[in-house]
């Protein structure tokens, strides 16, 4: 197999799974509670810094750290939805002007206490790499692409095999039906924005280790989970997949061919085009995203 | 077992249940009868605390301004200021109109869901007589709800009420828009689950179809009460005959 090919294929892949892991958090959110949590991105930077000073300041381990972090992340998100979310529950445009307020106070708040430097960063489970199609890949990158895949999987078995997750979809399709039967509507929506602030978590500490930590990751990280979400569309699962595989490898191909900054124009064209041309996305059921971005 | 005293809701100023009191025996069929806004479903969305639900809302988010006043009893104690899930919890559990169901889900997930608060047991127990009160519901366990007829729907939105293990059933004009044919089976339904104990209370818009099994009737109109009485003391009254009877 050609070099350049194999490369666009293996980097494609992992490109996509990087895309999916940022998404899934906000998707999530979004098609159980029909929040847009645009605190997305500030949650992602949130939880990379968290898991950086539990483990400079209070010596844990990063496995330990990480797992804490995704725990106060995700318990952060449901004070979100508590203080933030609920008093404006139902109408959208507040939904989304809260939440990104929110989004927005978390990363300029670590800006203005001076985290603006090269220091942070967040070790790899596994240092070195394997050769895959002839090319190489650090098993970071692999791990990233099966933290991917487990968590999709896992969350589909989630919200279809278990009592809380049929609670949820339930909540999600029909609150009055879901009410109806005793479930509470703030509780569900609740534990979908914790859910979904852990799962941001979860890509913090997976995706970090690649890098740096730094501040624009969190307005970055919210770009992603809205081109992934709008281009694969609402509540759906395979939906999600394939979006993140289209804009994981158009952006892969971009950084091959034309240069590795037009990134995220990728990411701004998808949204622009899908909104004109699909607004219920790829496989999307719902036209509400549109507009509330 | 419930008692409904002097009820009123107001959605702004639009007045939907007006001192508005009936009662429910244990073990009977108490049907409520009236024509299209007579405030059947406020009545019941009230007494499942629907209604309460979006009071709450709507105040918090400074939306509609609605207004609740009167007592509902249920087994003697109030309950008109518990949460829908509260009085599920206690036995009240209400099957919406138009044939709700998750058309995304299953029916097993439907029925499933309905069981929300129960045991593992119980929703396995509650699945068995489900099916044994719809049989159709068996073949159609894994089919998508909403690739159902509105008559299987009906089927699975009574079955999943039932999951909850009700005391008092309310249902909200199940017939609404099935064929006789289909009308005839859910009210078979509802015969077969006053036989297990369960009171129910149903409102349609024309009484005659539920008739069978009805022990006692209420015929609103503008919110409020106008007739009450055994199915007999309805029929024999001319003007609740021709507007709710068809006849």
């Amino acid at each position: 197999m050609g070099g350049l090919l194999a490369s666009t294929l293996v980097y494609g892949l992992v490109s996509s799974a990087t895309l999916l892991l940022t998404a899934l958090g906000f998707s999530l959110t979004f098609g159980l509670s029909g929040v847009a949590n645009f605190a997305h991105g500030g949650l992602y930077l949130l939880s990379g810094f968290t898991a950086w000073l539990l483990m400079t300041h209070l010596h844990l381990p990063f496995l330990a750290a990480a797992a804490a972090t995704v725990v106060l992340v995700g318990l952060v998100g449901a004070l979100v939805y508590r203080v933030v979310v609920m008093p404006v529950r139902g109408i959208h445009l507040a939904e989304v002007i809260s939440t990104f307020a929110v989004g927005v106070a978390i990363i300029e708040l670590f800006r203005w206490l001076g985290f603006t430097t090269y220091d942070y960063v967040l070790p790899v489970l596994v240092e070195d790499g394997i050769d895959v199609l002839g090319v190489t890949v650090d098993w970071q990158r692999l791990i990233i692409v099966a933290v991917a895949l487990v968590l999709t999987l896992a969350l589909w078995a989630f919200t279809h095999w278990t009592k809380i997750g049929l609670a949820l979809r339930g909540m999600s399709q029909d609150e009055y039906t879901a009410l109806s039967v005793g479930i509470e509507s703030d509780w569900a929506a609740m534990l979908s924005l914790a859910l979904g602030a852990g799962l941001s978590a979860v890509a913090a500490m997976v995706l970090f280790p690649l890098g740096i930590i730094s501040i624009n990751s969190g307005y970055d990280a919210l770009l992603v989970a809205l081109a992934v979400t709008v281009l694969g569309g609402l509540e759906s699962t395979a939906g999600m997949i394939i979006g993140s595989l289209v804009l994981g490898f158009a952006v892969t191909l971009t950084g091959n061919y034309v240069g590795p900054r037009w990134g995220e124009v990728v990411y701004l064209g998808a949204i622009v085009v899908v909104l004109a041309v699909r607004p219920s996305g790829l496989l999307g059921k719902s036209k509400e995203l549109e507009e509330r971005v | 077992m419930l008692e409904v005293q002097n009820l009123l809701v107001f959605y702004e100023n639009a007045l939907a249940v007006n001192d508005l009191s009936l009662s429910v025996e244990e073990g009977e069929v108490v049907g409520v009868f009236g024509s299209n806004s007579a405030g059947k479903t406020t009545l019941l969305n009230t007494i499942a605390g629907l209604t309460l639900h979006l009071q709450n809302r709507e105040r918090r988010r400074g939306g509609m301004r609605i207004t609740l006043g009167g007592r509902i009893l249920f087994e003697g104690e109030p309950i008109e200021g518990l949460s829908p899930r509260a009085r599920v919890e206690r036995g009240v559990v209400l099957c919406r109109e138009r044939h709700p169901v998750l058309k995304d889900n299953t029916v097993e997930e439907n029925l499933r869901l309905g069981g929300y608060l129960r045991s593992r047991r119980e929703v396995k127990q509650g699945l068995e007589e489900a099916y044994a009160l719809f049989p159709p519901l068996l073949r159609l366990r894994r089919r998508k709800a909403g690739m159902l007829s509105g008559g299987e729907k009906e089927m699975v939105a009574i079955g999943t009420a039932l999951m909850a293990r009700p005391k008092l059933i309310l249902m909200d004009e199940p017939l609404l828009g099935l064929s006789p044919l289909m009308q005839s089976e859910v009210v078979r339904g509802a015969r077969e689950i006053s036989k297990k104990g369960v009171t129910v209370l149903i409102s349609e818009q024309y009484a005659r179809p539920v008739m069978p099994i009805i022990d006692r009737g209420y015929v609103i109109e503008n919110g409020s009460q106008v007739v009450a009485g055994t199915g007999k003391e309805l029929l024999e009254n001319p003007e609740v005959k021709s507007a709710y009877f068809g006849v």
